[in-house]
């Protein structure tokens, strides 16, 4: 892992690092700066209240729903089906409301 | 990115012109890249010299962008300025409130933007006249704020400016504070420095890589004014706001003294400078245009045998704590003049304010004497500065303070009206 601080930032602007590692103030940077890396902001998962559920008996595996993923949450496994990464999924519902087959239900997290 | 601006053509010269001229002469000297611009009284003057100054190509690659509102000048500043390029404007009063949202955030993406502020009383009643609230209502944005007291000190603070903002220890903007036309439009001769001389002295411009902390490139995608989460680092970012500032006053003498090695010009000890104080009994603080005459009010009364001396405040933030504490212990009365108000704070007067808190567990005793003065360009004499040094000191040998105080405040010069 490229760990990266402050003042390498400074020194090395090409290298883009994975993890910003920071323990105090006195370590951080003038402004606070992510990384187009996965999971830049943190576990987003923990934002759900509604869950997606991929019934994987009526889905054409169209592919609409990874398009429309406004998070990049919707992952084509080795078999070309769709899968939700629950760890970063939202749960905005857009994937659920763009499904032209109704595939994908919207299920509250503490009724699973 | 801008091209490299190769053919700026400047000699040293010294030519009379307006207060307003001088602060487009340095954003020109300074080799601007970006200005966005909106006319307001009695700034307009400066972004109109540096329309000129762009349109008869006089500053070449540079961008002069014209917007609707003060609001889109910051916005599109901050723009400019996290692209990585050396950007300008100027505002005045209700320019700078209606500004006001994009100021903080300049200062939170920590970006070296120099403003000049030709100042103005705030409105209603509508005044377009010289009155420091409206830069000091910035207090708390996370900008430094500096006053230049004459014609020169425009030109020469706004290149001393730059050198300052752009250190990669500091990075935070910084307002130029002027009186409205008392300093904005009245002209006095100013020395335009030669442009290699400026090149040398400032830094170099931002090259295609912008900024070290903030970048737009599409090779080195970053994101930045993210959200910040109650438990993710939101207090030490704004502590290293606080931090950097105070810093910045090590950086702002040590540039005063590059800066009078290089051009011959003296500013104090950068954040302020001290008149005649070095057997005074009684002294005075002043800011901005008002400083100047006060000068001449202390020789009058040294003539006349009085050891009176005066202080000019050059930086409002960060403010001169330990200076003014050397100050303080150099006088038995210290008087701090506002031309600024501070409604309901302890003594009416903002600088005053300050004045009082940094004296706070200092061990000086020194009274102070808050006056307020001048607001809304209401003119203010020698002969009254006069009485104001006179006032200080009967304070000192009688322990009275002016019968006509108002809440603890001297208010000098108040109509009456038979």
């Amino acid at each position: 892992m490229n760990k990266v601080k402050w003042k390498n930032i400074c020194e090395d602007k090409d290298k883009r690092p994975e993890v910003q590692e920071y323990h105090n103030w006195k370590d951080l940077p003038p402004i606070p700066i992510s990384f187009p890396i996965k999971g830049s902001i943190g576990t987003t998962g923990d934002w759900r209240t509604f869950k997606p559920i991929v019934n994987r008996e009526t889905c054409t595996k169209c592919g609409i729903c990874w398009m429309y993923c406004p998070e990049g949450t919707i992952i084509r496994n080795e078999e070309g089906e769709f899968e939700v990464d629950y760890v970063y999924c939202k749960g905005c519902g857009i994937c659920a409301k763009e499904c032209p087959t109704k595939s994908i239900e919207m299920i509250r997290e503490s009724e699973e | 990115m801008v091209e490299a601006q190769e053919d700026f053509i400047q000699e040293r010269e010294t030519i009379i012109i307006k207060g307003n001229v001088a602060a487009a002469y340095a954003a020109k000297s300074a080799r601007v890249q970006v200005i966005s611009a909106y006319p307001i009284t009695p700034q307009t003057t400066v972004v109109e010299k540096l329309s000129e100054f762009v349109d008869n190509g006089e500053m070449p690659g540079t961008e002069y962008i014209k917007v609707e509102s003060e609001h889109t000048v910051m916005a599109s500043i901050i723009g400019a300025s996290t692209a990585g390029t050396r950007t300008f404007t100027a505002t005045s009063g209700q320019g700078l409130f209606y500004m006001y949202e994009m100021v903080h955030w300049a200062a939170g993406a920590r970006l070296p933007i120099v403003t000049t502020i030709a100042s103005r009383a705030p409105a209603p009643p509508w005044n377009i006249w010289a009155d420091f609230t409206d830069v000091i209502s910035c207090r708390d944005t996370g900008w430094m704020i500096s006053f230049a007291a004459n014609h020169q000190e425009i030109y020469d603070d706004v290149l001393m400016s730059y050198k300052i903002s752009e250190d990669y220890d500091i990075l935070l903007p910084k307002f130029v504070a002027y009186g409205g036309f008392t300093l904005s439009h009245t002209s006095k001769p100013v020395t335009i420095e030669d442009q290699d001389a400026v090149d040398n002295f400032l830094p170099p411009l931002p090259d295609e890589r912008g900024w070290p902390h903030i970048f737009l490139d599409p090779e080195r995608p970053m994101m930045h004014g993210n959200l910040i989460m109650p438990s993710g680092f939101y207090n030490e970012f704004r502590l290293k706001i606080h931090h950097t500032m105070l810093l910045a006053k090590d950086k702002i003498k040590e540039v005063a003294k590059e800066f009078e090695s290089t051009f011959g010009r003296h500013y104090g000890n950068g954040l302020i400078q001290e008149y005649k104080m070095n057997d005074a009994d009684v002294a005075i603080i002043n800011y901005g245009e008002l400083a100047m005459q006060m000068e001449q009010a202390v020789d009058d009364l040294r003539e006349e045998g009085y050891k009176v001396g005066c202080v000019k405040l050059r930086y409002f933030r960060p403010f001169p704590v330990e200076d003014i504490i050397n100050v303080a212990r150099k006088v038995k009365v210290l008087g701090v003049a506002d031309r600024a108000t501070a409604f309901g704070s302890p003594t009416g007067g903002p600088v005053s304010c300050e004045v009082k808190s940094a004296l706070y567990n200092s061990g000086v005793s020194t009274q102070i004497l808050p006056i307020i003065m001048g607001l809304g360009g209401r003119e203010v004499t020698l002969e009254q500065q006069k009485n104001q040094l006179k006032i200080l000191i009967n304070l000192n040998e009688t322990g009275e303070f002016p019968k006509d105080m108002i809440d603890g405040t001297f208010w000098d010069g108040l109509l009456e009206v038979e």
